[in-house]
């Protein structure tokens, strides 16, 4: 018995085969068991009122701080501690990130949080901050982003961007995807007729938000979307408290 | 089985038989190198290195 | 001559689909790279018409030896520059956004070079470029010999050197466009994601198909580390990178998960490229070159086998711990903390098996500074592995946890660990593979050993005291019962440190300098006059030993 233990041992110890296999599901099985239950909590997540997916503008201005790699010095997460609270809102709830595809809650604070940034500043704070940061905060260590100002948001393929959202199972309705592009240009522009659109995205600001009414800027676009970050979800509401109640044992 | 019931069962398994299978799994692996007659295989593999010269 | 004829069909292919896709991209980047591409499958074809030996050139270019010898070592030396190439652009990105986190004047408004951009390119520079090539050089170099077995698919193999070096372009180059992912450490688009999958298959082909043609019984530890390293890379990039084009002609993509699930996702995928990509491939080096320059086998083999099941076992459970206190569910962030502690002993096990080696050979970490570079990653290795469980107790990561001090702990692994373990093998390798009788210098080993290790310490000292101050700052809160500090006052606390750092690295890259210089000459065949490193002379007058107590 000894003996037949001992040559299955061998076997597997000049098999490279077996040893790979072994070696995948050593790692694999660790993995299935911490991430697998994960991908039912989402129906758990109570949704929380008042999340809406992003509207085109700010999803392309969510696209621009993608790929300035902003979140490699700004973390959208805030954690339950009395100072954090105090400095920067109400904690995060899992529901408010729902929608976000990357998640953008970021690993390191070389800048503040900006999980609730929406409301607190002007358009024009943030429109001057990124041109020239050490402008407003002389300490700051942010590169500058003037280029955004002087720059068209490209546009025509927000139909195409929101139907991707929707496949990885953003719940943009028809109408969304279908008036993207002109809701695009809809929100930054008051005069123009926005249709539906408000009524479609619930609480979404309506306005010029570079300081430049004629021209359609990244600008425009990177601060709709700072302008909208914490601000959909009321957690003052009772909703939401129960949800934070829920998730306040961590 | 709704998803709350789906996630709960996850769940269970990963702290309970999840984690003793991966338990048992573990000692085995641990436990085999010390095995009896496995010194000298692994002293022939540990040296195995050594064997050629003209390994550079 | 049908071979030939079908190889040149398929680079024209990629020709004409690649230059297609550049003509209808819908973003310039997109385009930039379908260029690259293009460019690559016209050097292929162009060397495939005119009937160009490649190798031949390649091997006048790099001076290799004309001996064909026992192992196919081509791919290895091209390995061997590839990743003194990539360390020294991975280590000067990095200088250069110390700089710019210390001095922003210097991201000069230029969108290209701004620190969110350069960032992931120094990150997947000396992660990727640096660390990946030196992974694939040493384990062709490892599996021929603990195999006795030449390379299996050779035409493959370059492939995978190659394809691996276009992937790195493609990288990097479209970081500084602003093509990316949006998560950390595995920033590439989806058809750069696609095209590693297919080097990286190709490299497990090769790396299996040696281990299958053995001509020796047992597989050595080394290659079993390897091995889970490459399969598992496999895995993690798989999962995380499942994403959805916008257009098939353009660079944007969408990742299925978002929200908790990608967060899970991304760091279960984050902590396993340190787990596997860092640590499993570095050990595999630690376990073949540290016995090798000692001239002495593993101190325990039953303990590095232990060690192999344990790290694989542990370390895949860990990821949670980059998400404390998140919105991540809390039980699993309490079974990655208790993963991560729990790894903290095969950890210290591996880095025991590896100084233990040196028993009875330590006068040698006096007079080898190559192994004084082992000895020396090893305690780093247990350092970091010591301070990664710390910093994965929930209560002390609320106060590392966005702060430098994580910073510090990664680069006491990546410089400590796994440049200097990098450093090492390059210098075991070099004189090796060339047929050179030894190194150009071994002082200037010695130089840069010292330049390196007094750059790790600044680097780290600072980035500690950067990060608990910060933390503390943050959290500090006056007799009145309001915060003391706004943000802009722990930004401008920190920033006699962050110059400090830059510093640290700047030593480090000199370091780094001096060992370019080395090799190069090492390659080119020149040795320098030099009075050997050798032991301190015998002095009986410095020799005083303690004069025991007499008995009153």
């Amino acid at each position: 018995m000894a003996l037949s233990i001992m040559e299955r041992h061998k076997t597997l110890e000049r098999n490279v085969t077996l040893l790979a296999v072994f070696a995948f599901l050593a790692v694999i099985v660790g993995g299935i068991v911490e991430i697998a239950p994960l991908f039912w909590i989402d129906n758990t997540i109570e949704k929380v009122k008042g999340m809406r997916p992003y509207t085109p503008l700010e999803q392309a201005g969510r696209d621009i701080y993608v790929r300035e790699g902003c979140y490699l010095c700004h973390s959208q997460m805030i954690r339950p501690f009395r100072d954090e609270v105090e400095r920067y809102g109400h904690y995060s709830l899992a529901a408010e990130s729902m929608y976000d595809h990357p998640f953008q809650w970021g690993s390191k604070r070389t800048g503040p949080d900006l999980a609730r940034v929406g409301g607190r500043y002007s358009d024009a704070w943030h429109v001057q901050h990124l041109k020239d940061p050490r402008s407003l905060v002389p300490e700051s260590v942010m590169p500058t982003y003037a280029f955004l100002a002087d720059r068209d948001l490209e546009q025509g393929d927000q139909v195409a961007e929101l139907q991707t959202l929707y496949d990885v199972g953003i719940p943009y309705t028809k109408a969304d995807i279908a008036k993207a592009n002109d809701d695009l240009k809809a929100q930054a522009d008051p005069t123009l007729d926005a249709g539906d659109f408000a009524r479609r995205y619930g609480k979404a600001n309506i306005r010029d938000f570079d300081g430049n009414p004629g021209r359609l800027t990244e600008m425009d676009a990177l601060v709709a979307y700072l302008q909208v970050l914490g601000a959909m979800v009321d957690v003052n509401a009772a909703a939401a408290q129960e949800q934070s109640g829920e998730e306040g044992g961590r | 089985m709704t998803a709350t019931q789906t996630y709960d069962a996850l769940r269970h398994l990963a702290d309970s038989w999840g984690l003793v299978a991966m338990g048992v799994f573990f000692t085995l692996f641990v436990a085999w190198p010390f095995r009896p007659g496995a010194s000298n295989r692994n002293q022939a593999a540990a040296t195995s290195i050594f064997e050629d010269d003209d390994d550079d | 001559m049908e071979s030939v004829l079908s190889r040149a069909g398929l680079w024209l292919v990629v020709l004409v689909l690649a230059i297609m896709a550049s003509a209808v991209s819908v973003d310039f980047g997109f385009g930039v790279h379908m260029v690259i591409v293009a460019i690559a499958a016209a050097i292929g074809l162009g060397f495939m018409l005119y009937k160009v030996d490649g190798e031949a050139i390649a091997k006048g270019i790099i001076r290799s030896p004309a001996d064909p010898g026992r192992y196919d070592d081509e791919v290895i030396r091209w390995g061997v520059i590839a990743t003194v190439f990539w360390g020294m652009a991975g280590l000067l990105a990095g200088l250069y956004i110390a700089l710019e986190l210390t001095w922003p004047a210097l991201n000069f408004g230029i969108e290209y070079i701004g620190f969110g951009r350069l960032r992931p390119l120094h990150t997947s520079a000396v992660i990727f470029a640096f660390g990946g090539n030196a992974l694939i050089a040493t384990s062709f170099y490892v599996v021929q010999r603990t195999c006795r077995a030449r390379l299996a698919f050779p035409g493959l193999a370059r492939f995978v050197f190659w394809g691996y070096q276009l992937f790195i372009v493609l990288a990097a180059t479209g970081y500084l466009l602003g093509i990316t992912q949006g998560k950390e450490y595995a920033e590439p688009e989806w058809y750069v994601d696609i095209w590693l999958t297919i080097v990286w298959v190709s490299y497990l082909a090769v790396f299996v198909g040696t281990l299958v043609r053995r001509s020796e019984p047992h597989i050595y530890v080394a290659n079993w580390f390897y091995l889970s390293f490459i399969l598992t890379v496999a895995m993690l990039h798989l999962v995380n990178n499942i994403n959805i084009p916008v257009s098939w002609v353009g660079s944007r993509s969408y990742p299925i998960f978002g929200g908790v699930q990608g967060a899970l996702v991304q760091w279960w995928y984050g902590h396993n490229a340190v787990g596997f990509f860092l640590t499993a491939g570095f050990l595999a080096m630690m376990y073949y070159f540290v016995p090798k320059q000692a001239e002495r086998p593993i101190y325990s083999y039953r303990l590095s086998i232990i060690h192999f099941w344990a790290l694989i076992f542990l370390y895949i459970w860990a990821g949670p711990h980059h998400l404390h206190y998140t919105a991540l569910p809390d039980w699993a962030q309490t079974l990655g903390m208790v993963f991560s502690i729990m790894l903290w002993m095969p950890s210290w096990g591996g880095m025991i098996n590896g100084l233990m080696t040196l028993n009875g050979a330590w006068d040698k970490v006096r007079t080898d500074p190559i192994i004084r570079m082992m000895v020396l990653a090893l305690a780093f290795y247990g350092m970091s592995t010591f301070e990664g469980p710390m910093l994965s107790v929930k209560s002390v990561n609320a106060l590392s946890h966005y702060t430098d001090w994580t910073i510090g702990h990664v680069h006491s692994g990546a410089l400590g660990w796994n440049g200097m373990i990098t450093f090492a093998c390059l210098y075991y390798m070099t004189p090796r593979l060339w047929g050179r009788t030894r190194l150009y210098s071994l002082r200037m080993v010695n130089w840069h050993f010292w330049l390196a290790t007094v750059g790790i310490v600044f680097y780290i000292a600072a980035m500690w005291v950067a990060g608990i101050t910060q933390g503390l700052m943050w959290r500090e809160y006056g007799a009145d019962g309001y915060l003391v500090n706004s943000f802009a006052d722990t930004v401008a606390a920190i920033h006699p440190m962050y110059a400090l750092r830059a510093f640290g690295g700047l030593l480090y890259l000199a370091g780094a300098v001096v060992m370019t210089i080395n090799i190069w000459r090492t390659i080119l065949g020149h040795l320098r006059e030099e009075a050997p490193l050798r032991d301190a002379t015998y002095d009986p007058a410095a020799d005083r030993p303690l004069v025991p107590a007499t008995a009153n």
